[in-house]
């Protein structure tokens, strides 16, 4: 059987959830998985140790304290032997991925929601169409959370490679978020609004409630293009964020195609509107035709008490 | 970064955002749609113009697709960039990303750039290979998805990272792939519709290596089962329910 890299998304100092689901794609692929860890301290590389896979190589290094595409695709390749590279689909695992397909002149598949043998489907057309096509040979390919299931954890054993790449950029300062609320790229539960919240002030009902799931707050483009409350970075669709959670509550939002394109492939959504012929209806799960106001109270005291 | 620098700006025909995608056989039938510059292009463009403004040196749109790519390359004149140009080899289809990229870095390298700007991801693909890609062959650096960019003798960037943003200067030679931000893009004014007219589109060529990622199929998303509908606020409780005990989610 033939190798595979998995390189391990790692998030706040510590190995992400979905690398486990990097394990169950590299064994559909056929693969027999290794994990490489991008760290400045071995340590987090014990924690990354899976069923099905034989090792796991700890990249240490001081380019891995920011983030830096080239000089994490230099380390990476440098520590990795050949075969299929796997990485999550998230901006910069897509980006260090990229670039380590071009380190070794292979081609890289994005997204990929499904594998069958060498062959592999992904959106395309911001999910208007999919695309599935066959690999001869090694490639690289980013894989969408939420699809495959978790490889159940084992210990690693682990080797530890010490790597550098030359820094070719220069953090001069970080701005904090200004809120404290979890990322719409890094949540399981999305609650967003759109233009039908009828004032910024009103998504403190969302927030209410994202607060009960432990959820993020989303938006569509029509309430950050309105009110300059709600930034960019809550933005979901074709020009924000494309997101894959397992739940997704759209309020007072239409379901405009370039909305859809952010949101669609996830796995349950919940449409709240009052208009019953808004398009959002024809993909949501579960619709509720009425007005946020008289539905989110309702919906917030319901998920509280059986949140507790 | 030097000033006066030569600047190159990628840009890439794809359908209008709007455009209903349909499927003939196992592929999507393009025939009918109405092209347009991919979205995040145009963020590129501006960010690109702006670098000039403030340093100095040229623009270059560079395209790499068929004849009909030409319009969005008079677009971009339009909008004010100095020289366009396009990438074509009546041998290629279906290129995979290496095939794409090798091509690129080719015509980029002969072009003399020393800073490109791309979209996050084009329309089509969804992909945001293109960029840290090229900036791999070319043997640069590369920052995507920016938001904010500063001139003026050296280049600074504004990217997410955890947490919220970096503040990122760049030296050397490096490839950006922009995000929506905070630019306003401009508008083409009429005399640049009117140079855009005049305009000749450079038509160059370079080698590009066999794709080993072929396409099967394309096919339309799979349908989606109806959902359920309630009518009234009163019902989430009743969602909240099947949230938990049918969907699993919560
Ligand atoms: C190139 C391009 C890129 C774009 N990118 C994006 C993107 O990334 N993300 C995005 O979202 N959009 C994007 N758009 C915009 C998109 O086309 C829509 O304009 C936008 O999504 C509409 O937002 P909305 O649904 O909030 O507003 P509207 O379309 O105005 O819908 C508001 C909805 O709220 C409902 N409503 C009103 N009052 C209430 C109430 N009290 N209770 C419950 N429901 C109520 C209404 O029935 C209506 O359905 C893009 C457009 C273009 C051309
Ligand atoms: N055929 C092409 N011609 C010119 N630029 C391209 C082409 N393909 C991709 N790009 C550039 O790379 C960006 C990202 O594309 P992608 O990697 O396909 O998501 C696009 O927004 C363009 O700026």
């Amino acid at each position: 059987m033939s190798e595979s890299i998995i390189i391990a998304e790692t998030n706040k100092g510590s190995i992400a959830p979905v690398t486990a689901e990097l394990v169950s794609a590299a064994i559909a692929l056929g693969t027999s998985p290794i994990v490489v860890v991008p760290c400045t301290d071995a340590a987090m590389a014990d924690n990354a140790g899976y069923d099905g896979v034989s090792r796991t190589i700890a990249v240490k290094g001081d380019c891995f304290a920011n983030y830096d595409a080239a000089s994490w695709a230099a380390a990476i390749d440098s520590a990795s032997p050949s075969g299929i590279i796997i990485a999550a689909a998230t901006p910069q695992s897509k980006d260090v991925a990229s670039r380590i397909a071009a380190r070794r002149g292979l081609s890289i598949v994005q997204d990929v929601v499904a594998i069958d043998g060498m062959n592999l489907t992904s959106p395309i057309y911001s999910g208007k169409a999919m695309q599935t096509v066959a690999l001869s040979g090694d490639a690289a390919v980013s894989i969408r959370a939420n699809i495959f299931g978790a490889a159940a954890s084992s210990a690693a054993n682990v080797s530890v490679v010490d790597q550098s790449g030359d820094v070719a950029t220069a953090v001069q300062e970080i701005i904090a978020r200004a809120s404290t609320r979890l990322d719409v790229a890094e949540a399981n539960i999305i609650i967003s609004g759109g233009r039908g919240m009828g004032s910024p002030d009103n998504f403190s009902h969302l927030e209410k409630i994202a607060d009960v799931l432990g959820a993020a707050v989303g938006a569509s483009r029509a309430a950050v293009d309105t009110w300059e409350q709600i930034p960019h970075s809550m933005q979901v669709g074709q020009t924000g964020k494309t997101v894959n959670p397992n739940l997704y509550i759209a309020v007072g939002i239409s379901g405009a195609i370039q909305h859809l394109a952010g949101m669609r492939s996830s796995k349950y959504i919940v449409a709240v509107n009052k208009d019953a012929d808004a398009p959002i209806f024809a993909h949501a799960d579960y619709g509720i035709v009425a007005t946020w106001e008289e539905t989110l109270p309702v919906l917030e005291s319901a998920l509280s008490s059986m949140m507790s | 970064m030097n000033l006066m620098p030569n600047i190159v700006v990628l840009v890439k025909r794809v359908p209008d955002t709007n455009a209903r995608i349909v499927v003939n056989g196992d592929r999507v039938d393009l025939s009918a749609v109405k092209w347009v510059i991919s979205p995040y292009d145009e963020f590129a463009i501006e960010t690109a113009l702006q670098h000039k403004e403030a340093d100095g040196g040229s623009v270059t749109a560079l395209t790499l697709g068929p004849a009909g790519a030409d319009k969005i390359l008079k677009d971009a004149k339009a909008i004010g960039v100095d020289e366009i140009v396009r990438l074509w080899d009546d041998s290629w289809s279906e290129m995979d990303s290496n095939a794409t990229q090798s091509a690129l870095a080719q015509a980029i390298t002969n072009i003399g750039a020393e800073v490109v700007y791309c979209g996050k991801t084009a329309a089509d693909t969804g992909a945001g290979s293109t960029g840290p890609g090229i900036a791999e062959r070319l043997g640069w650096a590369s920052v995507s998805n920016i938001t904010d960019a500063s001139f003026g003798g050296g280049l600074t960037v504004t990217s997410p990272v955890e947490n919220g943003s970096a503040k990122i200067s760049v030296s050397g030679n490096a490839v950006i792939s922009c995000d929506k931000g905070n630019l306003k893009v401009r508008k083409p004014n009429v005399k640049g519709i009117m140079m855009a007219k005049r305009a000749q589109v450079n038509v160059v060529g370079a080698d590009a290596p066999a794709s080993s990622v072929t396409i099967v199929s394309q096919t339309p998303p799979p349908a989606k089962p109806a959902g359920k509908k309630y009518e009234g606020g009163s019902s989430a409780e009743e969602v909240a329910r099947l949230l938990r005990d049918e969907a699993n989610v919560i």
